[in-house]
């Protein structure tokens, strides 16, 4: 096994890793924390890229700073679908489960409708750094994936700043927890999960953005990370962020080194083996509750 | 209503729609017709674990594809001895490998409940399709081509032999789906639905039904999976791990109801009519779309599917 070729695997496992945490971060606090399986999320995650490729490809702004642009937008996107969600199956009690047939339902109209509008072409953004690399000995960190990668985990330090050191945030982590408690301090347990879920469809615009710099966007991407996102969630246990990075790193590590030595068609049942087994031997996760 | 009277007048039922497509003489609708039959069994099989255990199956393309690929590794043996197997027994032979996987997936997901199961079907979809995508002999990415024969004895046109083969398999799990229902396995199967734990604790056997359940769900995917390939001609694995059948066996008995066996062929019938249409007269992107706006619709506005919404009309009726 030659030594750079490993080397530079990592790393470039690292980066991947670092754009998994971004597509990541919001299923973690839907799904783990708010237990909201929005199976959807890879989907509004399309739907970022689309509109992040539609503003730079016209206006020539880069595609992320087009996304911290429409950061409000996706956050109220969030509200609305978080309002007819608890409207719809919360309200009436726990079927969770139609719930889920719900989000299975929203993530192909998002995708039909992207392709209805789009065509199924491939769209790719031009960025300043789309070319470069930056070269440390034998080491080599294309800035198409370090640029996602190092905006995607000062996201994810923002997010977990607020999660542990805000009124919100602990509140979000309480309703996690126990509703009912919340309720009797006079904090609406629907008021934190609206804000919560809206949170997490707006990381949604940012992780959008970060996929179609790193590779040509498709309508149907999103599926590739339907998997992958709930397999990292799960692997870092369930709600914790800090484990939601570590798995995400891990994932992306294996999958990178999968790539390199077996070819990128095998690099899938890697991290979906993972999952299965995961889900099988420990449904908590590396760091759960 | 007893079984043998209720086979009887579905056989009869099957064997008159038959003769008025030979009536009508028209190849196409043999066509769609094959298409609609085999959601019907789609359909039908993901009621059998997700309607009455509660168990949700995404990864139901997964299953499907299983009967596809066991017809075309049979096929290309075939090819090398110059035989092949007549369709029923491929049938047979995919029915019995999707089974297993089904009993495979019930063994993995022994903890897993709810949400969890869902995703992990899900996964087992994607790793079941990467080493189909990967493995040479079955075409793997660049697809497999099966030669369809031309015409059969007495039947005349192929399509419609395969048609027949569909119209069986639909008697075969609508049966098989009502049976189910009535016996004390459905009843089993119902109180995992409601309550597992409670139904655990009051000594009903539930991995065991859990494990039919998987098992019978899966062979019937299986089964409709089979003569596909026949069907198409050329079999790649984007047709056959088409995410679109996950949506479709999960919407079908959503839109029908899924308490009962009525409600998924309910469902199933109408939705791909449906799509049959939308696909010849504006785009099958358009029909997707249109699945996905009405199982959304139906989730949200009848709960109950259509079988429920007739029911609480005519129960209203009833009263006044």
């Amino acid at each position: 096994m030659q030594f750079d070729l490993l080397i530079n695997a990592i790393i470039a496992g690292l980066m991947l890793g670092g754009f998994y945490a971004a597509v990541t971060a919001g299923i973690s606090i839907s799904f783990g924390m708010l237990d909201i399986v929005n199976i959807a999320h890879p989907g509004f995650i399309v739907l970022g890229s689309y509109i992040a490729y539609i503003v730079s490809a016209n206006f020539g702004i880069d595609p992320i700073i087009v996304a911290i642009l429409a950061l409000p937008a996706f956050y109220a996107l969030g509200t609305g679908v978080y309002g007819i969600y608890f409207q719809s199956f919360e309200k009436r009690g726990q079927d969770a489960l139609r719930g889920l047939a719900f989000f299975f339902g929203l993530l192909f109209v998002t995708e039909v409708t992207l392709i209805l509008v789009f065509g199924v072409d491939y769209r790719t953004v031009d960025t300043a750094y789309a070319g470069g690399s930056l070269k440390l000995g034998i080491m080599e960190f294309p800035l198409r994936m370090l640029v996602p990668a190092l905006v995607s985990i000062a996201m994810f330090a923002a997010l977990q700043l607020y999660m542990s050191r805000t009124f919100i945030g602990r509140a979000v982590m309480a309703v996690s927890q126990d509703p009912q408690a919340l309720e009797l301090m006079a904090i609406d347990p629907t008021r934190i999960k609206r804000i919560a879920f809206s949170i997490s469809m707006a990381t949604c615009a940012l992780a959008g953005a970060f996929l179609i710099v790193i590779q040509p966007v498709l309508p149907s991407s999103g599926r590739e990370y339907i998997g992958r996102v709930f397999a990292i969630c799960v692997l870092g246990g369930l709600g914790s962020l800090p484990g939601t990075l570590i798995a995400a790193l891990l994932i992306g590590v294996i999958e990178s080194i999968a790539t390199t030595f077996y070819g990128p068609s095998w690099a899938p049942a890697v991290s979906f083996g993972l999952l299965l087994l995961t889900l099988a031997v420990r449904p908590s996760g590396l760091l759960g509750r | 209503m007893h079984t043998p009277k209720f086979t009887l007048i579905l056989v009869s039922v099957a064997a008159a729609l038959f003769i008025a497509f030979r009536m009508i003489g028209n190849d196409y609708l043999f066509f769609a017709g094959y298409t609609v039959l085999q959601y019907v069994v789609i359909a039908t099989a993901w009621n059998i674990l997700g309607g009455y255990c509660g168990y949700v199956n995404f990864g139901s393309a997964g299953f499907f594809a299983v009967g596809v690929y066991s017809t075309v590794f049979f096929y290309n043996i075939g090819q090398q001895f110059d035989f092949q197997l007549p369709i029923p027994v491929l049938m047979v032979i995919g029915g019995l490998m999707a089974g297993l996987l089904g009993l495979g997936m019930g063994y993995l997901t022994l903890r897993l409940r709810g949400v969890f199961f869902a995703i992990a079907t899900l996964a087992l979809l994607v790793v079941i399709e990467t080493f189909v995508v990967n493995w040479s002999f079955v075409g793997g990415s660049r697809g497999a081509y099966i030669i369809p024969p031309s015409e059969i004895p007495i039947l005349g046109a192929f399509i419609q032999y395969l048609f027949l083969l569909m119209l069986i398999l639909v008697v075969l799990s609508l049966v098989a789906a009502r049976t189910i229902e009535r016996s004390s396995l459905g009843v089993g199967f119902a109180t995992i639905r409601d309550d597992e734990l409670a139904a655990e604790a009051s000594g009903v056997p539930t991995l065991r039904l859990k494990l039919i359940a998987t098992v019978v769900s899966g062979a019937l995917f299986g089964m409709a999976g089979a003569p596909f390939p026949y069907y198409i001609g050329y079999v790649e694995p984007g047709s056959a791990f088409n995410l679109a059948y996950s949506v479709n066996a999960i919407a079908m008995p959503m839109i029908g109801g899924t308490m009962t066996w009525v409600g998924p062929m309910v469902g199933a019938l109408l939705l791909s009519t449906l799509q049959q249409v939308i696909t010849v007269t504006i785009s099958s992107a358009a029909n997707l779309l249109i699945t996905g706006l009405l199982l959304i619709g139906f989730v949200i506005l009848a709960p109950k599917g259509l079988v429920g919404l007739w029911q609480s009309l005519t129960a209203g009726r009833k009263q006044t």
